[in-house]
């Protein structure tokens, strides 16, 4: 069924290592071809390793898709004006996105890959600091990390005068704390800077302002931990797999209700359907009901969507986005409001509280789903909640709100009637007091 | 709203306050007697990784937790002291965080996700049932804090092991796909003041030694060094791996040799 050049269903190329025994270790990286590339980069310009890194069209895989080659290119250099001061690489590593698990495995099981990204990285956009902030609560990737950095010191690869080339490179791995916010660039940056984490109002950008005010590139693990491949490989490699405009591979976080859930790479704009064969089919045989294509932040898919290229344009097309390729499958067991108000439990939980829109908005939406799931619902509620959404979406300094609607706007586009059978006094989970009392009042009868 | 009568000009100013004499304070000693001189040294450690210091706040405090279990008040000025900043700007952001405590903790903190993917599969019952058992809600501790055998319980949003659902961590180690049987006897274990070995992630410690951890040191480096080493991949991790290898699937090879890069671009 595949094109003769056509490359293979699946193509482990960021997860090729995982399974290699003693995969966190510089001794594996380097046997297996690790910082190699590193020793071609540094014999390179820095502004041909930009250029090769737009050439090969590499887009942001923390979910905006951004491509990688330009945001390295919009920091300023020179020896005068903002191009004079020191430049920053950060690595948001603060994985969070409900459905997300690919950065954390990679971390674990395969370090070095960062760490080289990071210094071929560095060396593009003249960084001399590079901090690597990982979501405190992912301590197994932050010791491993650490290890690997301490590793890749020893061995020359990070300290002073890197490989004899005279590039200098420090970098710290920062726990961060626990908010889901500092996944947002600017809030994390604020968060690095020993500060609550709070999204600041752009322009100016990170590009321009980062950092301590200074230049900064914000990239996602498996952006950077592509770089070393894009090297090794060229622009032409990466680009045999993928699409024009979305190309090269792509982790994909399979989970919930399937046979078999996990990590699968592939080339980007795999289908669900594909997905769905290579996990076992969904779990019991029970049917599919909807499905996030990125991240609770990401619109819904029902069974209609199982065609849909997963890649940026593919799931842009169909009304939803790309995300972090968190494929979240819930079948018909579960019911759409309910899983709507625990998402949105969550960015209540996790709002940073200086927007009024979302600090507030995502509060009423909360009181209003709880209510609707406990059967107490009104005629009206469906659509305050759209007017709320609407009242939130696109008017917070960041995406964290945006995110918030896209669960209630594509729950209630797919699947409206569930949430106004709620409105007749139908829990969508029977509380154990109810559950109670429907037992005693079955005894009774 | 009723208005006062009159003008503001006009109207009679209040008494003056009685007279009173304020006892002298003696002043707070500049760091808590707590603080060690092994954590301060630590302090600036952490201070000099950063090129501005302010960068070390989060692992501060971190490492004030490591110290005592939670962020105390005694903890926050430790921090500001350390930096030069206000109390206040130390508490504006150790409340900002969820990790950071602000009551004692116990020997270990189980963390359950009750995010929505985990919670279909079974984490609103897994919480609901080690509430029950336990006698605690969220954030509440059962035992004397710090002894062994004591347990904080919390409900966390996405532990970001979605694949493995429903998770649980202990002391941020993962026990992936937990049942509420498996999850009943891992907090029994753990309040009989054993350490069952997580799913990926090092032996169990405690939760101050973790933090300490996360602050950027260990106490031990053979232990240090074992913990990196402990397990970390489950079958869900490697399952594309595994169907890639038994099918011949593969990512296009890399070229022998690395193509040359591109050629310099043209200043505009």
């Amino acid at each position: 069924m595949t094109a003769p050049d056509a490359p293979d269903v699946l193509t482990p190329v960021l997860t090729s290592r995982w399974a290699e025994e003693r995969s966190w270790t510089l001794e594996t990286y380097e046997r297996t071809g690790g910082y190699t590339a590193l020793r071609t980069a540094l014999a390179g310009h820095p502004d041909q390793l930009i250029q090769l890194c737009k050439d090969s069209g590499l887009r942001g895989r923390g979910g905006a898709g951004f491509p990688t080659g330009m945001k390295w290119s919009f920091i300023p250099q020179g020896s005068s004006g903002p191009g004079a001061k020191p430049k920053y690489l950060v690595i948001n590593a603060d994985e969070g996105e409900p459905g997300t698990c690919k950065d954390i495995p990679t971390m674990m099981a395969d370090p070095h890959s960062l760490i080289e990204g990071c210094v071929i990285t560095s060396y593009a956009i003249r960084a001399k600091f590079c901090a690597i902030y990982v979501r405190g609560e992912a301590l197994h990737p932050i010791r491993r990390l650490r290890a690997a950095v301490a590793e890749a010191y020893a061995a020359g690869y990070l300290g002073t005068d890197i490989l004899g080339t005279g590039f200098d490179l420090d970098i710290v791995v920062h726990a961060g704390a626990g908010a889901y916010i500092c996944g947002e660039e600017t809030a994390l940056l604020d968060s690095l800077e020993g500060r609550r984490g709070q999204p600041r109002l752009k322009p100016p950008f990170p590009a321009t302002a980062g950092l301590y005010a200074s230049p900064t590139v914000v990239n996602n693990v498996e952006t950077i931990a592509s770089v070393p491949y894009i090297v090794a490989g060229g622009a032409e490699w990466f680009r045999s797999m993928g699409s024009e405009k979305s190309p090269g591979p792509k982790i994909y976080s399979v989970s919930g209700h399937v046979e078999r859930p996990g990590q699968y790479e592939a080339p980007m704009g795999i289908t669900l359907r594909t997905l769905l064969e290579l996990a076992g089919g969904m779990k019991d045989g029970i049917p599919l009901k909807f499905w996030t294509p990125g991240g609770s932040s990401t619109p819904m898919f029902t069974a209609e969507h199982l065609d849909i290229p997963l890649d940026f344009e593919g799931a842009a097309g169909a009304g939803s986005m790309l995300g972090t390729t968190a494929v979240q499958v819930f079948n018909e067991t579960v019911s759409v409001p309910w899983a709507v108000m625990k998402w949105t439990e969550f960015y209540k939980h996790e709002s940073c509280g200086k927007c009024t829109p979302c600090r507030e908005g995502t509060y009423w939406l909360v009181q209003i789903l709880e209510r609707m799931v406990h059967g107490e619902g009104t005629e009206s509620d469906v659509e305050t909640m759209l007017d709320i959404c609407d009242n939130i979406l696109g008017r917070s300094f960041c995406a964290l709100g945006d995110g918030a609607t896209s669960p209630i706007t594509s729950g209630i586009k797919y699947f409206r009637q569930e949430f106004l059978d709620l409105i007749a006094e139908q829990p969508a989970v029977a509380r154990p007091e109810q559950l109670a009392d429907v037992e005693l009042s079955g005894a009774s009868a | 709203m009723t208005l006062p009568e009159g003008t503001p000009e006009k109207r009679p100013g209040p008494a003056a306050p009685a007279e009173r004499t304020w006892e002298a304070q003696p002043p707070p000693s500049p760091v808590s007697p707590v603080f060690d001189e092994v954590t301060r040294q630590r302090a600036k450690e952490v201070i000099a990784r950063y090129p501005v210091a302010r960068s070390a706040l989060l692992p501060l405090l971190h490492l004030v937790q490591a110290r005592e279990g939670y962020v105390s008040q005694a903890g926050i000025r430790f921090c500001a002291e350390a930096l030069e900043l206000t109390t206040a700007e130390v508490s504006a952001v150790a409340t900002f965080y969820t990790m950071y405590k602000r009551t004692p903790c116990g020997e270990h903190l189980v963390s359950v996700c009750t995010n929505t993917l985990c919670a279909a599969l079974g984490g609103d019952d897994i919480y609901a049932r080690l509430s029950e058992r336990l006698g605690i809600g969220h954030e509440e501790t059962v035992g004397e804090p710090g002894t062994t055998g004591s347990l904080t319980l919390e409900h966390a949003e996405c532990l970001a092991a979605c694949d493995l659902a429903p998770v649980i961590q202990v002391n941020y180690e993962y026990y992936d796909n937990q049942t509420t049987e498996s999850a009943l006897e891992l907090v029994d274990a753990l309040r009989r003041g054993e350490k069952p070995h997580p799913t990926r992630g090092a032996p169990l410690t405690d939760l101050r030694t973790v933090e300490l951890e996360l602050a950027g040191f260990t106490e031990d480096p053979v232990v240090a060094a074992a913990a990196v080493a402990a397990g970390s991949a489950s079958p869900e991790t490697l399952r594309g791996n595994g169907i890639a290898a038994e099918r011949g699937w593969a990512a296009p090879a890399l070229p022998a040799e690395p193509p040359a890069l591109p050629p310099l671009p043209e200043k505009p």
